[in-house]
């Protein structure tokens, strides 16, 4: 299965995977928004601010899934020297920077009706913004610097850096006394958030992940002719 | 298996690895103080070199009945279920301010019973339920 994202494999696989990705895709969030936003119920507290979370939660976990596996990618092409998958990082970076963003800002939409503020420096909020920042850092090695071998090895090193920051946010609530709340959803316990927000929520999480899949694969045929492009011209 | 030059990269990636990890958590380890959002009442009671004009933030649950408006202020507990210091505050109250509902106020400690807070922010957890689903729980617990 891997073989097809092979330079030789990878348009033909992607080709016919698409239309499915995109019917998908469309299916799981149409359906998703319009349980979120008119059939799920407000919340016992937040009343209906939470609708927010439907946004926000998928976003923030594509943007922590995204930048781990562009820590991975970077760890196993810096020590294996394997090309496709720091094409696969480079690929990935700006959708899951773009979720990054997101989070932040529908989080910061949701703090001032609950919370009282759009934002606090607390460890969970921090640490996101400094993913965020991880995100451009990566995105700016690829874009500024010029040569292909130095721009993978110093962009691996801050993914592999950056990727350090992942546990930090996900128990930042756990570790520190937090503004944000605990976690509703963990591997260890039973979920806090009722079956009838959770199910939307769920449809939201799988649809943000097949759009992510699909801008992925768009980027990663750009990345690919980018560098038979680059590796011709050097040739010449 | 794995060639010279690949276990030679995985030691070095390793090593430095290690020394980021041990140098971020020196960082956080000795940032401590500013990295915790608030202090609750217990950790204030037992703080022994407790600044009083230090803005500080206290974090807990507003005690059930606590809640008293004067002419100009308001005044309430926040306990942490072992420890209270009463709070008193003068402005305007987020929306999910409420009795038995987490709490973060920001200011100063008058001595270690007493809070003047110039900012109060409403803190939610991480239930999330319909309101019918709440009030059965409430009746449940009640019997």
């Amino acid at each position: 299965m891997f073989k097809n994202f092979f330079l030789n494999k990878i348009f033909s696989f992607s080709n016919k995977l698409f239309n499915v990705l995109l019917a998908l895709m469309l299916l799981f969030v149409i359906v998703g928004f319009i349980y979120a936003i008119f059939l799920s119920p407000s919340d016992f507290t937040q009343g209906d601010s939470v609708r927010i979370m439907y946004v926000h939660v998928p976003a923030s976990f594509i943007a922590l899934g995204c930048f781990g596996f562009i820590g991975i990618a970077s760890v196993c092409a810096l020590i294996f020297k394997i090309k496709i998958l720091s094409l696969m990082a480079k690929s990935i970076a700006p959708v899951g920077s773009v979720f990054a963003l997101v989070s932040i800002v529908t989080g910061s939409l949701w703090g001032k009706p609950t919370w009282g503020t759009w934002w606090v420096w607390d460890a969970r909020l921090t640490s996101m913004l400094i993913l965020f920042i991880f995100y451009i850092a990566y995105m700016s090695v690829w874009k500024f610097v010029d040569n292909y071998e130095k721009a993978n090895k110093v962009s691996s090193v801050i993914a592999i850096v950056g990727s350090l920051n992942l546990p930090i946010i996900k128990y930042s609530v756990d570790w520190w006394s937090t503004l944000h709340q605990t976690s509703s959803i963990t591997l260890t316990s039973a979920p806090t958030i009722h079956y009838t927000m959770l199910i939307p929520l769920i449809i939201m999480i799988i649809g943000a992940f097949i759009y992510t899949l699909i801008v992925f694969l768009m980027r990663y045929k750009t990345e690919i002719m980018k560098f038979k492009l680059d590796k011709k011209n050097k040739e010449n | 298996m794995l060639s010279k030059k690949v276990c030679l990269r995985i030691a070095i990636l390793t090593f430095l690895l290690a020394l980021v990890i041990a140098v971020v958590y020196g960082v956080l380890k000795s940032l401590k103080e500013n990295v915790v959002y608030f202090l609750s009442p217990t950790e204030i009671n037992n703080k022994e070199n407790i600044s009083f004009d230090k803005k500080i933030r206290v974090g807990g649950l507003v005690k059930e009945g606590s809640i008293t408006n004067d002419q100009t202020s308001v005044n309430f507990i926040v306990t942490d279920l072992n420890n209270e210091i009463i709070v008193s505050y003068s402005g305007s109250l987020p929306n999910l301010f409420s009795e038995g509902k987490g709490v973060v106020a920001e200011g100063k400690l008058k001595d270690k019973k007493y809070f003047i807070a110039n900012k109060i922010l409403a803190k939610h957890d991480e239930n999330y339920m319909p309101p019918e689903v709440s009030k059965a729980l409430k009746m449940d617990k009640e019997q």
